[in-house]
């Protein structure tokens, strides 16, 4: 059979169960998927084989400091009929636990080691527009300047990304304000939009049409074109929550000392969910182990977060020792000196920070009150 | 002293996170709980090959124990050997105190931003250190020494709490005969002590500046360098021309742990020598 590939930057129609064979493909190719998937009710992210792994029929409701999975209609039921859950790639490109060296002493010589593992392959399954511009922001702050963290570019580099257009927004989405959906634009191999009947599917790279191979495609039709186009401006009609950005981060460092950071200080339980599940924050911190004759030694990178207590120490104490403190780094970092650091905002606007908060505190009404306070 | 050489397998072309193999050549007490440590690289062209400029620091890591970021004190002229002086603060430091010459660590570095060395010909140095504060400024009084014609007037005004919390007083002699002001405050005196008492930013009152061709150069506590700004801003020298080495918590030295930040800047690439025009709007900012 002559191959029969999509070109590059078409748009194509695709029966809903020929994504199995895509994953085929992509296992054949030595990929290992990871996808949307139920588990502890949440849409999680980890390693899938099967459609049948997806959230088919699955949908969530997510509020400030809420989140629950409910099941839609059979007659409404989709495989991406979902918003961004608490998991987000980041976990799969710059894992939380990484060991970074191994030093063994030889004849009272230490002799260090990077480890020698190969760099996974991954194809990522579902990736919302918010969360690819996550991603190309991890890229700008682990690889964009001088110094290349050689352990996410090795795995950033294998990257294959199946992306998928939001269908409907959560309550806690703004990633309108932001600029970086519902549509996934750039960044993707494929991007899948879901309709009723079939997946409309925009090539975006010559790796992605190869992965159709054998695939049962045809063009897409204008009315395909115009359903699917519907599907993305409901979703982006869907979003009521706006986050101003075009004063910042100006206003944030002229409101360094506004009293508004006690009061969102009381409110804050400093315990770095929003930095867990934010697909940007980047922190980390290293533990060092020894065996007990102290002749083997290994150092292992953990995630962190600014909300932790003894990140900022120096001798003497913390830097930041109240929890008004550590919640106005996290905020003027990831709205405003992100900005100034890597020429990007480091919000994405996919709401977790909101859901996942256990006292419902939202990012955007945050900065609104010391707008508002400003303004007086 | 050992011969053999450090194995660094690299998977990628450059891992910014692994050391490199030292050996202490030389372990010198400073002053209570301060030594300086000389040490170079096992590998000949390691060693050959490092270069660093004034105010720049190296992370010395001790296997099991852990990583810290140490200034460079020693003279930028000759970096075969470098000088660490470390304050046993924490489990790292005082691990790094048990070390004797022969034994060995991992350095990685350079980093970071240097003072300014190169303004005009002709410029005025004050340079004002308190405390360990005076460890990064060193190799600003050795580069000056190596080139004293080129600068105008320089001053080194010092303070510690006490008398033994001193540094390198050793050499204060010879720095003055070099043709450095060197004056020396304390803040609590013993009954040896016949200098000046009082905190450092009060030393202003001892020597005059001309604040058209001054550059201020200052290192220690932030209360300190708080102050020093004070006083050489009612001096009316500029705040370009006022540079203070800043220190936070930093884990990788390379801008990826997060931190380091302060503001906009990573102590560790932006600074630890920052403008002060610079970073004003943060600067002295409570718990920031």
């Amino acid at each position: 059979m002559p191959p029969n590939l999509p070109r590059v930057s078409a748009s194509v129609a695709m029966p809903k169960p020929a994504l199995q064979r895509v994953f085929d493909n992509l296992r054949t190719a030595r990929f290992s998927l990871i996808g949307p998937t139920v588990r502890e009710g949440a849409i999680v992210l980890e390693e899938i084989e099967r459609l049948d792994d997806l959230p088919f029929g699955w949908s969530d409701q997510q509020e400030p400091g809420r989140y629950r999975l409910k099941k839609v209609p059979d007659r409404e039921a989709q495989y991406f009929g979902f918003s961004v859950g608490p998991h987000s790639w980041k976990q799969f490109l710059h894992p939380p636990r990484l060991r970074l060296l191994s030093s063994e002493k030889t004849n009272g010589n230490w002799v260090f080691r990077a480890p020698q593992e190969p760099p996974p392959h991954y194809a990522f399954i579902g990736v919302h527009a918010c969360d690819l511009a996550a991603i190309a922001i991890q890229d700008r702050v682990l690889m964009g300047s001088e110094f290349r963290d050689p352990h996410y570019a090795a795995r950033r580099e294998n990257v294959f990304t199946l992306a998928v257009n939001c269908g409907q927004a959560s309550t806690s989405c703004f990633c309108a304000s932001m600029k970086t959906g519902p549509k996934a634009v750039s960044g993707f191999d494929l991007a899948l939009t879901e309709l009723p009947d079939i997946f409309l599917v925009e090539i975006g790279s010559e790796a992605g049409s190869e992965m159709l191979r054998e695939v049962p495609w045809e063009a897409a039709t204008a009315f395909d074109l115009g359903r699917a186009s519907r599907v993305i401006q409901r979703a982006e009609k869907q979003i009521s929550r706006q986050m101003q950005t075009d004063d910042l981060p100006d206003l944030l460092y002229e409101h360094l000392e506004d009293p508004h950071w006690d009061e969102v200080g009381a409110r804050c339980l400093s315990c770095a969910n929003c930095t867990l599940v934010c697909p940007t924050c980047f922190c980390t911190t290293v533990e060092d182990t020894s065996n007990l004759r102290g002749t083997a030694a290994e150092r292992v990178r953990v995630a962190d977060s600014c909300f932790n207590r003894d990140f900022s120490h120096v001798h003497g104490g913390n830097i930041r020792p109240t929890i008004k403190s550590r919640y106005r780094q996290w905020l003027s970092h990831k709205l405003g000196s992100w900005i100034d650091q890597f020429g990007t905002s480091g919000c994405v606007g996919c709401g977790r920070c909101i859901t996942w908060c256990p006292v419902g505190i939202e990012i955007n009404e945050e900065v609104n009150s010391i707008r508002a306070k400003a303004a007086q | 002293m050992s011969t053999a050489f450090a194995t660094t397998e690299l998977r990628s072309p450059v891992d910014p996170m692994l050391p490199r193999l030292a050996t202490i050549q030389g372990v010198k007490p400073e002053a209570y709980g301060i030594s300086t440590f000389s040490m170079n690289f096992v590998d000949p062209v390691e060693r050959a090959a490092f270069r660093f400029q004034p105010g720049q620091f190296n992370m010395l890591y001790l296997p099991g124990f852990g990583e810290v970021a140490i200034s460079i004190s020693s003279d930028p002229s000759t970096p075969e050997m470098l000088g660490h002086t470390v304050r046993y603060a924490g489990s790292v430091t005082r691990a790094i105190g048990r070390l004797k010459p022969g034994d060995t660590l991992g350095v990685r570095g350079p980093y970071g931003s240097h003072w300014p060395m190169n303004s005009q010909a002709g410029t005025n140095l004050v340079i004002v250190a308190g405390g360990i504060g005076l460890a990064p400024l060193r190799p600003v009084v050795l580069s000056v020494l190596r080139r004293r014609d080129y600068y105008g007037r320089v001053i080194l005004l010092y303070g510690a709490r006490t008398p033994a919390d001193l540094l390198y007083t050793g050499e204060f002699d010879a720095w003055r005969a070099g043709g450095i002001d060197v004056h020396v405050t304390v803040d609590l005196a013993d009954e040896n002590w016949k200098g000046q008492v009082g905190v450092v930013p009060q030393l202003f009152y001892r020597i005059r500046v001309d604040h058209k061709n001054s550059v201020v150069l200052t290192c220690g506590p932030e209360i300190m360098m708080r102050f020093v700004i004070y006083e050489a801003l009612a001096r009316r020298i500029p705040k370009e021309a006022i540079y203070l080495s800043m220190e936070r918590n930093m884990k990788c030295a390379v801008g990826f742990c997060g931190h380091c930040q302060f503001g906009p800047t990573f102590i560790c690439k932006q600074g630890p020598v920052l403008n002060y025009a610079a970073i004003e709007p943060f600067f002295g900012k409570e718990d920031f």
